[in-house]
């Protein structure tokens, strides 16, 4: 009796569970999510009767045809008639689970006609937006992690949107057709948003392509899908679907930010206000690897505190910055970041921890170093 | 019968026996298939243990969101080895070492066709695994790319790369000298009267087996090979700037993988041929359809490769041909379902532990093979393309399908080679245990990929947390009830009761019917005469 209580309980702690978790596919927030949601759901349905009907038949032969309720062996081991049955019955089955499928994979397909087109560049590991065709053409933006540190290493409470949230996110308007041409710096990585129902590997070199149209507006989360290195897991997409009037007034702002914060490569910046600049692109960028201590991950990722490179002449180590090294993870920087932020970046390296340079170095410097 | 058992009744000369060594020299010399059977299975159960505490680690860091356990580097090495050392190391050595014993047995022979050949075949593996293990104390460790070895991330990688690579060639070579030397045994060492069709399941599944890795192993060392000459010798295969393509890789590789796939569950559909009809005692249903069957699944298996890479990006036709290629493999894989159930109907059954994995193995690989059929769908499997639904469905084919297939065999073949009976109440603890915490970890799982849950995270939003918790406990006790697995072998070696000639009174394959328990250490010596089938 205590133990079917105790079975009673934790079968309705686990339905409550099953409740409170998230167990099914997100909210379809476009056409074609909603026919992966209704092909998905017919087909369980079809294999979950099969999985009951077939497993019905051993469940009643383990039941029934035991030794120990003293069931004799039968002898029969061939039956022309019901193995064609069971391969035919099959295959037509598969037929007609087949023709709805093929109607969705040909609409899937068919990135024609799009309103808006944009580039999105997988990067170890953040996301690069490029709009190129439609309203809003021109703007262009990285998209990085937006969780603090603190609170992935536990010494910070966790957000509610931890490890989906980023300080850019990508904006597009309701009820137009969106193409995202997908493309990568460096490895393969892979842009999903399943409310879309859209998911299309990037590829270093080449560009492949996907579209959605968004039927409502809201704030849709995701993240890389193609393991692509040690912060596989902290490169989010965040698409924000925005009414059209809400989606011109933020091209305008865009646009307006763009020429406000445009820096002016020939200005010259003091010590302290490098540093205070570099140090965010260094948590935004370096910290993953490097580490916030500069002491990096021991055979794996050099320390930048005390280094021979950091501590030497600028130019050497500017350069190393703008064109990453070939075969490890250190990335091209100089197609990322802008000749502010790499000489703020720069300078916060040799001027933190036990580096004391005490020198700036100006965005002028690293514009001549680009040549 | 008697007259026909195979005694080896003259005196006991030990040279006779092993080769004039003993100790470690006599495993290290050995030529006996039995011997080089019992080699794989020991070295299969000590990667299967070695690569379960990589798991292990894996759900530790899962158990909660944060970073708790190891960086985000050493989870990837970790789910890496985790994936090589479970394909390469365990699952497909513990089916060649069942090969290696039983194939000879089954058929009449004395021993495999190439003995010394054998002999290497099983040696290079601990080279293969010490130089996987190895990797891990390289600057930047082992490689964390992922088991699939995707380029380009693999030509960041470090040394511990380049050791893989070597790790794979040698683990390559092993599997093609075995199966040349399966492939030769079957086909010309058959006793006589034992003709194809008279053969038992097992033997059919390992012969289709083997042509299967005779033409898919040489595509893995090409693909790996390519990797290690874009990493050192300047070539561009699969590096857009010099004229190549990342996604060339997934192709020749998956080639490769998919057949793979079918190489670790055809033998395992071989143990369940050879347990089902024993513990039904009934022959098993339909012969000549299992082994068309078997043959459709394999060839099919080549043609399929690309339902890998869904969302590599391929044109529309590709996309359609390779979903209902895939379809169609649900014919030839229900055929043999049908069959096993057949077998079953009408029969006189009894629930020894061979027979309780048995059933095991057919409910729940036919569950993941459901799922794979939903994944087989293009637009379905967009959603779903790496993330856990992935996950639980491999889980599904692989542990609950060749792991709970091989646990089968162990405890259907034991009394066989060692002469003694494993401990049945243990052992039924083991199943129960094994049951219960595999779908504990994996079952939860599907839920978490369904819900958007990537692969290959060592970190997750808090929405996954539950299942993520859930799949940890069940890892452990999944793992914990493998150490009873353990203690059940060792107790049955040390103390186990004698065993009975014919301990299962439905096994009718000549091993058992023209063999004593144990089987002496030379068997058929003198080919037996065999007048009917299966």
């Amino acid at each position: 009796m205590l133990k079917k209580l105790a079975l009673g309980v934790l079968l309705l702690a686990l339905c409550g569970l099953a409740m409170a978790a998230e167990w099914n596919l997100q909210p379809a927030a476009s056409k074609i999510a909603e026919d992966i949601h209704g092909l998905h759901e017919w087909v369980m349905a079809l294999v979950t009767f099969i999985f009951v009907g077939v497993f019905g038949f051993m469940f009643w032969s383990i039941y029934a045809h035991r030794k120990s309720v003293g069931h004799k062996a039968a002898n029969f081991h061939e039956n022309v008639a019901v193995e064609v049955a069971w391969t035919v019955v099959p295959l037509i089955i598969l037929v007609v689970i087949a023709w709805p499928v093929t109607k969705t994979v040909i609409a899937q397909k068919d990135t024609s006609n799009a309103d808006i087109t944009i580039k999105v560049t997988g990067i170890q590991w953040k996301w690069g937006y490029d709009y190129l065709k439609g309203e809003g053409e021109g703007i262009s933006f990285i998209s990085t992690l937006a969780t603090p540190r603190d609170q992935i290493e536990g010494r910070a409470p966790k957000g509610e949107h931890y490890l989906l949230e980023v300080d850019n996110e990508m904006v597009v308007p309701v009820g137009k057709k969106v193409r995202v041409l997908t493309t990568a710096a460096d490895v393969i990585h892979s842009w999903w948003v399943p409310a879309f129902g859209a998911k299309q590997d990037a590829i270093p070199g080449f560009v492949r392509d996907l579209w959605f149209k968004a039927k409502k507006t809201g704030t849709f989360r995701s993240q890389c899908v193609e393991l692509c290195g040690k912060d596989h897991g902290f490169m989010p997409i965040v698409v924000r679907v925005v009414s059209a009037d809400d989606y011109t007034g933020w091209v305008a702002a865009q646009k307006k930010i763009a020429a406000a914060v445009a820096d002016d490569p020939n200005r010259s910046y003091g010590l302290d206000e490098l540093k205070a600049r570099g140090e965010k692109v260094y948590a935004a960028n370096c910290v993953g690897c490097h580490q916030a201590t500069g002491k990096g991950v021991p055979r794996a990722f050099p320390a930048l505190d005390g280094s021979k490179l950091v501590r030497g002449p600028k130019n050497e180590q500017l350069a190393l910055v703008l064109n990453g090294k070939p075969g490890t993870a250190m990335a091209a920087f100089g197609k990322q970041l802008s000749d502010l932020e790499l000489a703020a970046v720069v300078t916060f390296t040799r001027n933190a921890w036990s580096n004391r340079a005490g020198e700036a170095i100006q965005p002028s410097e690293v514009k001549a170093l680009r040549k | 019968m008697s007259a026909v058992l195979d005694n080896h009744g003259h005196a006991h000369d030990p040279r006779d026996h092993h080769g004039g060594y003993g100790g470690i020299m006599r495993w290290v010399t050995t030529t006996n298939h039995k011997d080089i059977g019992t080699l794989y299975l020991w070295f299969s159960l000590i990667m299967f243990m070695v690569g379960g505490v990589m798991a292990l680690v894996i759900r530790a860091e899962l158990f909660q969101p944060g970073l708790q356990i190891v960086d985000p580097d050493f989870f990837n090495q970790m789910t890496t080895m985790h994936g090589l050392i479970m394909v390469f190391g365990a699952i497909m050595p513990a089916f060649v070492g069942f090969a290696n014993w039983q194939i000879p047995m089954m058929i009449g022979a004395p021993d495999m066709a190439f003995a010394r050949m054998n002999n290497w075949s099983f040696w290079i593996l601990p080279f293969a695994a010490s130089l996987l293990v190895l990797s891990f104390f390289m600057p930047g460790g082992a490689p964390g790319v992922g088991w699939t070895l995707y380029a380009p991330l693999t030509v960041q990688m470090g040394i511990g790369m380049d050791l893989t690579i070597f790790a794979v060639h040698l683990l390559g070579m092993s599997s093609i000298m075995g199966s040349i030397n399966i492939l030769t045994t079957i086909l010309n060492m058959r006793a006589p009267g034992m003709t194809l069709m008279r053969m038992p399941m097992f033997v059919w599944t390992w012969l289709i087996t083997a042509y299967l890795l005779v033409a898919t192993m040489p595509v893995l060392a090409g693909a790996v090979t390519m990797t290690l000459s874009d990493r050192h010798f300047g070539t561009s295969f699969f590096n857009a700037a010099g004229g190549g393509d990342p996604v060339l890789y997934q192709h020749i590789f998956w080639f490769f993988g998919h057949p793979e796939v079918y190489i670790i569950a055809l033998p395992a559909f071989g143990v369940i041929s050879q347990v089902i009809p024993a513990f039904s005692r009934k022959p098993l249903f339909g012969y000549a359809s299992m082994v068309s069957a078997t043959t459709g699944i394999a060839i099919l298996s080549f043609i399929v490769w690309a339902h890998h890479m869904y969302t590599a990006g391929m044109p529309v036709a590709g996309q359609l041909f390779f979903m209902y290629a895939t379809l169609l493999i649900a014919v030839p894989t229900g055929v043999k379902v049908f069959n096993w159930l057949a077998t079953m109907w009408h029969g006189s059954l009894t629930f020894e532990t061979p027979m309780l994995f048995a059933l095991g193995f057919l409910f729940l690989f036919t569950l993941g093979g459901f799922t794979g059929l939903v994944l087989s769908l293009v637009p379905v499997d967009i959603q779903l393309h790496d993330t856990y639904y992935v996950v639980a469905h491999f889980h599904y084919v692989m542990v609950a399908g060749a792991l709970f297939a091989a646990f089968a065999g162990v405890y259907f073949w034991l009394p066989k080679w060692i002469g003694r009976m494993y401990d049945e109440t243990l052992a039924k603890w083991h199943f129960w245990l094994t049951m219960i915490f595999f779908n504990v970890t994996f079952f939860v799982q599907h839920f978490a990929g369904l819900a958007g849950m990537p692969r290959r995270i060592p970190d997750y939003p808090l929405m996954f947390e539950t299942w993520n918790k859930i799949s940890s406990i069940g890892a452990f006790g999944f793992g914990f009830a493998q150490l009873l697995f353990l203690y059940v072998v060792l107790k049955a070696i040390r103390s186990g009761e004698k065993a009975p000639a014919r301990p299962w009174e439905g096994a009718d394959s000549i091993d058992w019917t023209m063999l004593p328990t144990p089987a002496p250490y030379h068997t058929f010596e003198t080919p037996p005469v065999i007048e009917e089938g299966p």
